[in-house]
């Protein structure tokens, strides 16, 4: 994919959230986006995964410009898929139904079909017998799964993923970042907001740091992490990575 | 102890209690009198049942509708439902009746008692409602609604798959409640002479010259209305239960 940026601007009512980001990536599978908390990141992948609409800029993936409206949005959100820090599953539904859901209600399958889509993905992450679980009974690690699982049961054309792990315990966080790094292996494309910085190093194609509402830096990750352009992103890496 | 004998014995000391107290006023009972207007107590009852469907089923319509109006964008409809909701929770249910029958429903040319009885009843019970609904609503939070558009739900999809049943399970037991008391308060249409449950109690009272004879079966037959529904209440939240 590549990701072009124009002239983003965001606020919600008071001062700037975005103020005039502008990025463009190469042709990547995989963008990371680290920065400061409140720096903007979260505001940006709504944007991205057209639940905002942004006060200015525009958006486009591979040439194809995000819709500016609610009713062009709603089409887009079909065929991409996000995940939340919260996992937000649906607790009245079991994990089950949390993946069957989309398919049967917004993609159209079959009851039947869509038993059939979520049964290899829920046996390849080990997930099979927690499925009749309510989200409640699971941990977090298996909620996080369950909920990237139902955002890519879909097949979406690509993921968003919003600090999937800040949530979770340092095992769990391992047990969900297992998982993000297998589906880079099998060509998923995903953007990715986190503070894991090892393994945004990994995962990333391209990281962009962002931090008080702009984009201060943006490359490779070793170029990033090495040898950072922006003294704000130095102090910032050297905190987090001490 | 279980559950049952539990039940049993309060019923029991309960009981007791009472026939102690009216052993100690001396009162001496006339059941035959009553007794022989039986059928009176079975048509009122009967009334009062069907009164008090028709009037829970319109006081939901009514209670949800409000709901979405009180959280409606437009400022105008949000007063209409606020107005309504607070007027009709600040005045007595005896006054809204004498006005919706002697004024309103004469002024639109409206006879039928029962009729303006059931939607007197309904826009009642239908102002608690809309607060019950609203409050039930207003406690999912904002990421469910989220979660829900991520995945491509339309609005009414949202609200219909993932907000509505983790409202309903939240506003079960108020809900409950309140058609509990809306059978009760339906006794209060009596004062636009519908010959229901109370007044026809009232009635054979006076016919048979008795003070308290025709209270008690009235009181049990109330139970046997406002009792299923809780236990109905019960069930259907335990079928719903879950944790967050």
């Amino acid at each position: 994919m590549k990701l072009e940026i124009k002239g983003l601007c965001q606020d919600f009512g008071g001062p700037a959230v975005l103020r005039q980001v502008s990025l463009c990536t190469g042709n990547i599978q995989s963008l990371v986006l680290v920065g400061p908390s409140g720096g903007g990141k979260s505001t940006l992948l709504r944007i991205l995964a057209g639940l905002d609409i942004p006060k200015a800029g525009s958006v486009s993936f591979d040439k194809t410009f995000l819709p500016q409206n609610e009713m062009g949005l709603f089409f887009y959100r079909k065929q991409v898929g996000t995940v939340f820090q919260g996992f937000n599953l649906f607790p009245h539904l079991s994990a089950f139904d949390n993946l069957l859901l989309p398919l049967i209600h917004v993609h159209g399958l079959s009851q039947e079909q869509a038993r059939e889509r979520v049964r290899e993905p829920l046996d390849r992450f080990q997930l099979s017998d927690h499925a009749h679980k309510r989200p409640a009974e699971l941990s977090g690690g298996q909620k996080q799964r369950i909920a990237i699982l139902r955002a890519l049961v879909t097949k979406p054309q690509m993921l968003f993923l919003d600090e999937p792990t800040s949530a979770l315990d340092p095992e769990m966080t391992a047990e969900v970042l297992r998982m993000i790094q297998d589906l880079k292996s099998i060509g998923t494309r995903f953007v990715l907001v986190t503070h894991e910085m090892n393994f945004a190093r990994h995962v990333a194609d391209e990281i962009a740091c962002i931090a008080d509402g702009e984009v201060v830096a943006h490359g490779s990750g070793k170029e990033m992490f090495s040898n950072c352009p922006s003294p704000r992103m130095r102090s910032f890496f050297e905190s987090i990575l001490a | 102890m279980g559950k049952t004998t539990a039940h049993i014995l309060v019923i029991a000391m309960l009981a007791a209690l009472v026939a102690v107290a009216f052993m100690r006023v001396n009162y001496t009972w006339n059941w035959d009198g009553v007794w022989e207007y039986r059928q009176k107590f079975i048509q009122g009852w009967v009334t009062t049942l069907v009164l008090s469907v028709a009037a829970l089923v319109g006081s939901i319509v009514i209670g949800m509708v409000a709901a979405m109006m009180l959280q409606s964008r437009r400022e105008f409809v949000q007063a209409l439902a606020r107005v309504y909701v607070e007027l009709v929770r600040g005045t007595p249910l005896l006054v809204q009746l004498l006005i919706g029958f002697y004024v309103v429903a004469s002024a639109v040319g409206l006879d039928n008692r029962f009729v303006v009885g059931v939607l007197s009843l309904s826009l009642f019970s239908g102002a608690y409602m809309a607060e019950i609904f609203r409050g039930g609503l207003a406690a999912i939070p904002q990421t469910q609604r989220d979660a829900a558009r991520a995945i491509g739900l339309s609005q009414w999809q949202s609200m219909r798959l993932v907000i509505l049943p983790q409202a309903l399970r939240l506003v079960l037991p108020p809900i409950a409640g309140q058609l509990v008391s809306l059978i009760k308060d339906s006794s209060l249409l009596s004062v636009i002479a519908i010959s229901e449950f109370t007044l026809n109690a009232q009635e054979v009272n006076s016919f048979t010259y008795s003070a308290l004879e025709s209270y008690l079966p009235l009181a049990a037959g109330y139970l046997m209305l406002t009792l299923p529904l809780s236990w109905l209440a019960r069930l259907l939240e335990s079928r719903f239960r879950y944790e967050t």
